[in-house]
């Protein structure tokens, strides 16, 4: 007979009036890599939140190994042998890596013991799982991936035998990601159960056994994932057939629009975040950023919008120079037809406040359309948006619902109306589908490609690469603050990128 | 997700709210009347006749009414910048400055020209003095908070020495200045109310009255309905959405302050030019402060703001008449009675708010 790690039966939970799981069945056989997708509001993240103690379901059962348990606390998952690996680590930076693996298990009020016991646990982890990491390192010295592999080592420490990793490829580059898929592989083959949530198709495909789909709070479905493919996959977790292609005819571009010539841009320690970048961007093309976040590109985007003052180099547009330093940049760009999706709606794109009319106008509330001098036309504003709204297919389609309100998705595509609406000349994109759902993201790439048809020169930033790959006409890399090369789309893969994201230039490729 | 989903409806958030803390203020407050062997009913009684019960009682409440309505006004318009102004009270002594400087140096000019001067001085008086640290916060980083405390003291000392070597009435000993000319008055309500054939009681409550009631509206109107409304409250909710949406949010912070500056600076107007006729050492006598708590309290909202100050006039004024009528309840009574108010409505505010949220919300979901 199989064992089954986790047996999570008939679980139930609401919120209020949403019904966040109903009815689910989650089961994991021993031994395995397992895969949990399903669109944002799915109810993933409540159901791991259950089982790792963090909530209490209203109805249902959970055994554990076949031993039905009572998580109540983390404390409980803990001593049931469950560790969890969160999307943003927990960790503190200032400690070493041993500190901070002993963090919560002391062991008494004096360290000495529980750090000797630590150490030696390092070491057989080391030797048992390959997992090698230096224990008397500083963490905020550390890489994205070996912060990751100290998160994993606190679970194990702790005797985790199943790890859940909440959308463990985030942060990581191409190369990281096969690091850590090959990490799993052996956790694994060591008799660990492995649970990932995530919402990339392609590393379900990579990487998992098995794989269960959520929708709407419901266990649509779990399978083998040998007998499926990621069109089946994202059918199911949308619940009706979606492109995953964008379609895409090659670009006639025209003249150029923007030109960017040796910018650089120091933070307040005087480091470079942008280092003499320069490229020029062609009306009817779109050139994507790719790059492992924090490597400058979310400083490019401000210094082209207006939002940041570029310590040097200057930006053209259309033969024109654009930055005069002037205390309201970000709107006299706005005047010359710069439009930005800001890469963090919540911190800049949108005002959570405000009614969804307000945030639609943001920006833009100087324009005669909203009302006659220094006063605003309601009504004028609440049309404007609902016509947006209409136009984006936003739900629910009432601006004068707050803005906070909406998902995540519905939130973007405010954004996105309000900048894609307003006849672009330069089109800013900073991460477009971040937190958006799947059927979200094929509408909003074919509102980019028909931005890019309609003679538009757009500069898209994602660290999605699969995303720079579908939808650029060119592609730049961005490691350190710097360009580490250009390539074609068709020309180039995963790997090649993932090199030059890395910092690996030309010689390599 | 532990807040519940959804927006609360106004009449919750904005009326049975403040009124259950009002109530709750009210209830401790009888026990601590009750501790000190008085009783708690007949002091209510006392209380609310002495404020409301007759033209005179009404008269007077309206009096500190508008003046709790000016510097609410002040403290709440930062309040929408994200900004917290402390310093109603040393822009209100100046406001006061400026109305002295105007009236006793124009004198010659007509009433009709030379009252509303005087209003502006004393916009035009306490802006100013909330300019110096709306730009030291704008352009310095020097924390509101902690400027505006210090410029009120400022203020005393300034006004001191402005009534002691400059402006101080000659044949006095009296920290004032000499007495403004009768043109040079608002006019009582009492005296308008001749113009009309009824006759109402003397008491202080003037034309600022109005004057505070059409600041009010205006304050709404900017703050909901104009353009510079909309970025003040957008800096006030997201500064880095403002950043992005090009408005300057050091701008935003000098503007807000000028305009809290100015009203309450015109507090001065209701004590300088409708009651004292003279300008007078501390005239304020901690409006600046109570305005806070009508701001906290009325959340920002101008109608809120007014009625927080009614609230506020209600309890100066039958609390005067409460220690008149029993002498157990002293000045300092009063002054535990307003505390609780501004404990329960300002600081313990999410008490109740979240509590009986979360007991409204379950009724809503049982009927659907």
């Amino acid at each position: 007979m199989t064992v089954f790690a986790i047996e999570m039966r008939g679980i139930d939970k609401r919120f209020g009036a949403v019904h966040a799981n109903s009815k689910v069945d989650f089961i994991v056989e021993a031994g395995t890599i397992h895969g949990l997708i399903g669109e944002n509001g799915a109810g993933k993240s409540t159901l791991m939140s259950i089982l790792y103690g963090f909530y209490h379901p209203d109805a249902g059962s959970i055994r554990i190994n076949g031993k039905t348990v009572s998580i109540r606390t983390s404390q409980d998952a803990i001593r049931a042998g469950i560790g969890m690996v969160h999307q943003h680590f927990m960790l503190v930076d200032t400690f070493t890596v041993v500190e901070n693996v002993m963090l919560g298990a002391e062991g008494g009020p004096f360290t000495a013991a529980g750090e000797v016991a630590v150490r030696q646990k390092l070491a057989q982890l080391a030797a048992n799982y390959g997992l090698e990491v230096h224990p008397d390192d500083i963490v905020e010295n550390l890489g994205v991936g070996e912060l990751q592999r100290v998160e994993i080592l606190k679970a194990l420490v702790r005797d985790a035998r199943i790890l859940i990793l909440d959308e463990p490829t985030a942060v990581l580059t191409p190369t990281e990601v096969e690091h850590l898929f090959r990490m799993l592989r052996r956790l694994r083959d060591e008799g660990k159960t492995i649970v990932i949530v995530t919402h990339k198709l392609k590393e379900i495909m990579a990487v998992t056994d098995a794989v269960s789909v959520m929708r709407r709070g419901e266990m649509v479905g779990t399978t083998k994932t040998r007998g499926t493919n990621p069109q089946q996959l994202a059918d199911l977790m949308v619940g009706r057939r979606v492109a995953l292609k964008v379609e895409k005819t090659p670009a006639p571009p025209g003249g150029v629009v923007l030109s960017v010539r040796n910018l650089t841009v120091l933070d307040s320690h005087g480091v470079a975040r942008v280092d003499g970048v320069s490229f020029d961007i062609r009306a009817g093309e779109i050139v994507g950023i790719a790059g492992v976040s924090g490597n400058g590109q979310s400083e490019l985007l401000e210094v082209i919008a207006g939002i940041r003052k570029p310590t040097s180099g200057t930006i053209a547009l259309k033969g024109e120079a654009l930055l005069t330093g002037a205390k309201d940049e970000a709107r006299r760009l706005r005047h010359h037809g710069v439009r930005h999706v800001p890469e963090d709606r919540h911190r800049m794109g949108l005002v959570k406040e405000f009614e969804a009319a307000e945030s639609a106008m943001l920006g833009y509330h100087a324009e005669p359309t909203y009302g006659r001098g220094l006063l605003l036309n309601r009504e004028r504003i609440v049309s404007d948006c609902q016509a947006k709204m209409d136009a984006f297919d936003v739900r629910p389609a009432n601006p004068t619902l707050k803005t906070a309100l909406f998902s995540g998705g519905n939130q973007q595509k405010i954004v996105l109306a309000r900048e894609f609406e307003r006849d672009p000349v330069l089109l800013l994109v900073g991460q477009p589908t971040r937190g958006v759902d799947i059927g979200a993201v094929e509408f909003i790439h074919r509102r980019l490609v028909a931005l890019r048809d309609a003679g538009k020169a757009i500069l898209l930033v994602s660290v999605e690469l699969d995303e720079i790959m579908a939808l650029s006409d060119r592609i730049l890399v961005m490691c350190g603050g710097r360009i580490t090369g250009e390539r074609s789309p068709d020309r180039t893969n995963e790997q090649d990128l993932g090199l030059l994201m890395a910092g690996v230039t030309e010689r390599a490729a | 997700m532990k807040r519940p989903a959804g927006d609360l409806p106004l009449w919750y958030s904005a009326g049975l709210v403040p009124f259950l803390n009002v109530v709750l203020a009210f209830l401790v407050a009888g026990l601590v009347v009750l501790a000190i062997g008085a009783n708690p009913l007949q002091a209510v009684r006392i209380l609310f006749t002495g404020a409301l019960g007759s033209w005179y009682g009404m008269g007077y409440t309206l009096y500190y009414t508008t003046t709790f309505i000016f510097t609410g006004l002040a403290v709440a318009i930062a309040f929408h910048a994200g900004h917290f102004n402390i310093g109603g009270e040393g822009q209100a002594l100046l406001g006061g400055v400026g109305v002295a400087v105007i009236v006793l140096n124009l004198q010659f000019l007509p009433p009709i020209l030379l009252v509303p001067l005087a209003v502006l001085g004393a916009a035009a008086a306490g802006a100013a003095w909330a300019f110096i640290p709306g730009w030291l916060q704008a352009y310095r980083g020097s924390h509101v908070v902690i400027t505006t405390i210090m410029f009120n003291f400022l203020a005393f000392a300034l006004l001191g020495y402005l009534l002691l070597e400059v402006m101080k009435r000659p044949d006095s000993m009296a920290l004032e200045t000499r007495p403004f000319i009768d043109g040079a008055k608002l006019p009582r309500l009492d005296e308008l109310a001749v113009l009309f054939g009824l006759s109402i009681t003397r008491t202080p409550v003037n034309l600022s009255l109005v004057l505070a009631l059409l600041c009010a509206a205006g304050m709404w109107l900017l703050i909901w309905r104009t353009r510079l409304g909309y970025e003040i409250r957008t800096v006030g909710a997201n500064p880095t959405a403002a950043v992005y949406a090009g408005v300057s949010p050091a701008q935003i912070t000098v503007i807000v302050m000028l305009i809290g500056g100015a009203l309450a600076g015109m507090m001065a107007t209701n004590e300088i030019l409708g009651v004292q006729h003279r300008l007078i050492s501390d005239f304020t006598a901690g409006a600046g402060f109570v305005g806070i708590a009508v701001a906290l309290m009325g959340r920002g909202h101008p109608v809120g703001i007014v009625l927080a100050a009614l609230l506020f006039g209600v309890l100066y004024q039958g609390g005067a008449e409460l220690a008149f009528e029993i002498p157990a309840i002293t000045r300092d009574m009063i002054v535990v009675i307003q505390g609780l108010v501004i404990l329960f409505a300002g600081a313990l505010e999410n008490m109740l708010r979240d509590r009986l949220g979360r007991v409204i919300f379950r009724m809503r979901a049982s009927e659907a």
